[in-house]
């Protein structure tokens, strides 16, 4: 066992995927040098090498547009998108071509390219540096979307990810990178795909992923103390989405709140409430309930403390659900 | 003041400007130039002959089966054949070409079958054809995004070694957008085996290429760090040869070329398009007498090397194709309605799983109240 920030969890996850195959590229901005705006690829251009590690121009629909045509030739490109909101003007490369080409090839053309992106808020960042895109690509058939939350996801993960030979949007929470946990790399990961129990419990269930993954197990925390037995869900695949191991849960617990950063409008809450409702109706005690961003832009840092659920908003849905 | 006046050159006419590389003028007389020396053999400007020919009646019948509710739609490219023949033949196996949506004759130069080809415009599938088995990528709709493709993939044969290279084919239209400007940055900062060849035909839909540039396209390849040039693109001569002369250079180091192919689109933009609504008939005519498949007939009339009988045959031959091309049409079965659920992804998810069973289950249950 050994600890590790999350950035650092990657950084040891990303070695070790180009260690294990001569074909991964890791190419995006700053990525070589600088070690990337958050370090992440920290050491890797220095041991790998200009060809392998690759600082692009800036300009984010080149990133992945090159990224699929040296996926057709064989590569497997891991790209950093160096902030959330910097990945709209690469967004026909990644909705139009990169998450269709299997498709329209008829399964001829793979394109194993994993686009990293830190997503969400929380660190005082200036505008498009705190957003949270996932639905947008979670809505687009042939991507998979994923989220890790925590030092040992991230290691697993991500290698699990470049593995892929499907196109994987990889979502980190910027805010935990230097968040520390003990793991052993060794150790047999969970499927990439899969949802995860991290806190059994009986009276209600929240699901969350990413950056909110602590904060719900803040809630939980915090409702023991009023005797109450919160379940903590780590959703980890936002596409495809594990909803089996929700309702599972929900089955258990008869309730759910759903908590994400993004504005609940259209969002993954907004999709298990629809999947909880039609596949466990009856097991419901209350209406599937979520908290999330407000349906505005993301707002001046100096409100995000408004606009992130926080441990008392969670609790809040807690007691709205535990009362009907 | 006029763009002359602060040193912009104004578009030019037809004729393409001073710097237009000719090998064939519109009279079928050859004539050379020195950076592009053709020594090509008798035999193979025949060939080269037939395969405008043939694609020109690939593209007639195509258009044909449209009208008749065969095919969804098809983008003519009538009167863009020597472009595409003449790169397409200058590719060697190896090269890997990345096509908009109207390079029938690139695809033809690549082996497509003429059902692959129009499985896309019948509604069938997305391309019929295998890009790793053809070296031909996938049409692609969204104009430019290729351009990005296509410097990727470039990037990676630079990895790989060897002597292979890749050509890029776009439109005077999609020179504006970022993606193909991305990829111009991209080739030359990494030096990549990458020849991009612009047909410039003079018209996006409706939007003439005032619209686009104040300068001609292949002098923005300046701007970039690398070099461009302007052919005849209605010269399947000079189109073979600066494709080649680009594609050496890629090959050995030197990066990339932009190649602007000035040419004319003779029809509509597509089956859906109405062009008497935005050009006039004397532009048309103008261009009629510069047509690509005549001057390669005249030069091959008068220099005695095809007679009367050779034509015949090709013309014999592109009726039979004609009728290939019109059977692989009609023939063409239609997709299994299960077929929506294939390839989303490598591996499948389970909860696409559950919705083709779902959908195959209610399919069935109109089978069974048949019975």
């Amino acid at each position: 066992m050994a600890t590790y920030t999350l950035a650092k969890a990657l950084n040891d996850g990303l070695r070790a995927a180009m260690d294990a195959d001569p074909k991964v590229l890791v190419m995006g901005e700053d990525v070589g040098k600088l070690g990337g705006v958050f370090r992440v690829t920290d050491g890797l251009q220095k041991d790998f090498g200009e060809d392998r590690v690759i600082d692009t121009p800036l300009a984010e629909s080149g990133i992945i547009g090159t990224a699929i045509g040296l996926a057709m030739r064989g590569y497997r490109p891991v790209c950093e998108i160096q902030f959330d909101g910097f990945v709209y003007p690469a967004f026909d490369q990644i909705v139009s071509q990169l998450a269709k080409m299997h498709y329209r090839s008829k399964g001829n053309v793979a394109l194993p390219v994993t686009i990293r992106i830190p997503f969400g808020g929380g660190i005082g960042a200036v505008e498009h540096h705190s957003e949270s895109p996932e639905a947008y690509f979670a809505h687009t058939a042939g991507l998979k979307v994923v989220a890790c939350s925590n030092p040992a996801d991230g290691y697993h993960m991500i290698k699990q990810a470049v593995a892929s030979d499907d196109p994987v949007i990889f979502l980190e929470p910027k805010r935990r990178y230097w968040e520390k946990a003990e793991f052993d790399q060794s150790d047999t990961p969970q499927q990439l795909h899969q949802a995860r129990v991290i806190r059994p419990g009986t009276d209600l269930t929240i699901a969350a992923y990413g950056p909110m993954v602590k904060v719900a197990l803040d809630a939980a925390t915090a409702a023991e103390e009023d005797g109450r037995q919160l379940e903590v869900i780590d959703l980890r695949s936002l596409s495809p989405l594990d909803s089996d191991t929700v309702l599972d849960s929900v089955r258990r617990t008869g309730r759910l709140v759903v908590v994400h950063e993004a504005p609940v409008t259209l969002g993954l809450g907004s999709e298990l409430a629809a999947r909880v409702t039609e596949q466990a109706f009856y097991s419901l005690e209350a209406p599937v309930l979520r908290v999330g961003g407000f349906d505005t832009p993301y707002p001046p840092s100096r409100l995000e403390e408004d606009f992130l659920p926080d441990l008392d908003r969670v609790l809040d849905a807690v007691d709205r659900s535990l009362a009907f | 003041m006029t763009l002359g006046d602060i040193g912009v050159p104004v578009v030019p006419e037809p004729s393409g400007g001073p710097d237009l590389v000719q090998l064939l003028t519109p009279e079928g007389e050859r004539v050379e130039h020195p950076d592009y020396p053709l020594d090509i053999s008798a035999e193979d400007v025949r060939a080269l002959y037939r395969d405008l020919v043939l694609v020109r009646r690939l593209d007639v019948e195509a258009t044909a089966l449209q009208r008749q509710g065969e095919l969804g739609i098809w983008a003519s490219l009538l009167g863009q054949e020597a472009a595409q023949i003449g790169s397409g033949r200058a590719l060697r196996p190896g090269d890997m070409a990345f096509p908009s949506y109207r390079e029938h004759g690139v695809a033809w130069c690549k082996g497509v079958q003429p059902s692959e080809l129009l499985s896309l415009y019948r509604g069938n599938d997305f391309g019929g054809w295998n890009p790793a088995e053809r070296n031909l990528a996938l049409y692609s709709i969204v104009i430019g995004a290729q351009t990005l493709h296509a410097t990727g993939y470039a990037m990676g044969m630079q990895r790989d070694g060897g002597e292979d290279a890749v050509i890029a084919y776009f439109g005077d239209g999609a020179s504006s957008q970022g993606d193909v400007n991305e990829a111009f940055v991209w080739a030359s900062v990494f030096n990549a085996p990458v020849v991009f060849f612009c047909q410039n035909n003079q018209w996006a839909i409706s939007e003439p290429i005032e619209k686009q540039s104040r300068i001609p396209l292949y002098q923005r390849a300046r701007g970039f760090g690398f070099p461009g040039v302007r052919v005849d693109g209605n010269d399947v001569l000079a189109c073979l040869a600066a494709t080649r002369a680009a594609l050496d250079a890629a090959r050995t180091g030197q990066g990339p070329t932009l190649i602007e192919a000035f040419t004319y689109r003779m029809g509509a933009h597509t089956t859906s398009d109405d062009p008497t609504r935005y050009r006039l008939a004397s532009e048309l005519e103008i261009w009629r007498l510069r047509d690509p498949i005549e001057r390669v007939k005249a030069y091959l009339s008068r220099s005695g090397q095809a007679d009367a009988s050779f034509f015949d045959s090709v013309e014999e031959e592109a009726v039979d194709l004609a009728a290939q091309v019109r059977a692989a049409c009609v023939d063409m079965p239609d997709p299994d309605p299960l077929e929506i659920f294939s390839e989303v992804y490598a591996e499948q998810t389970p909860h696409l799983t559950a919705q083709r069973d779902g959908y195959a289950a209610y399919l069935d249950s109109f089978e069974e109240a048949q019975h």
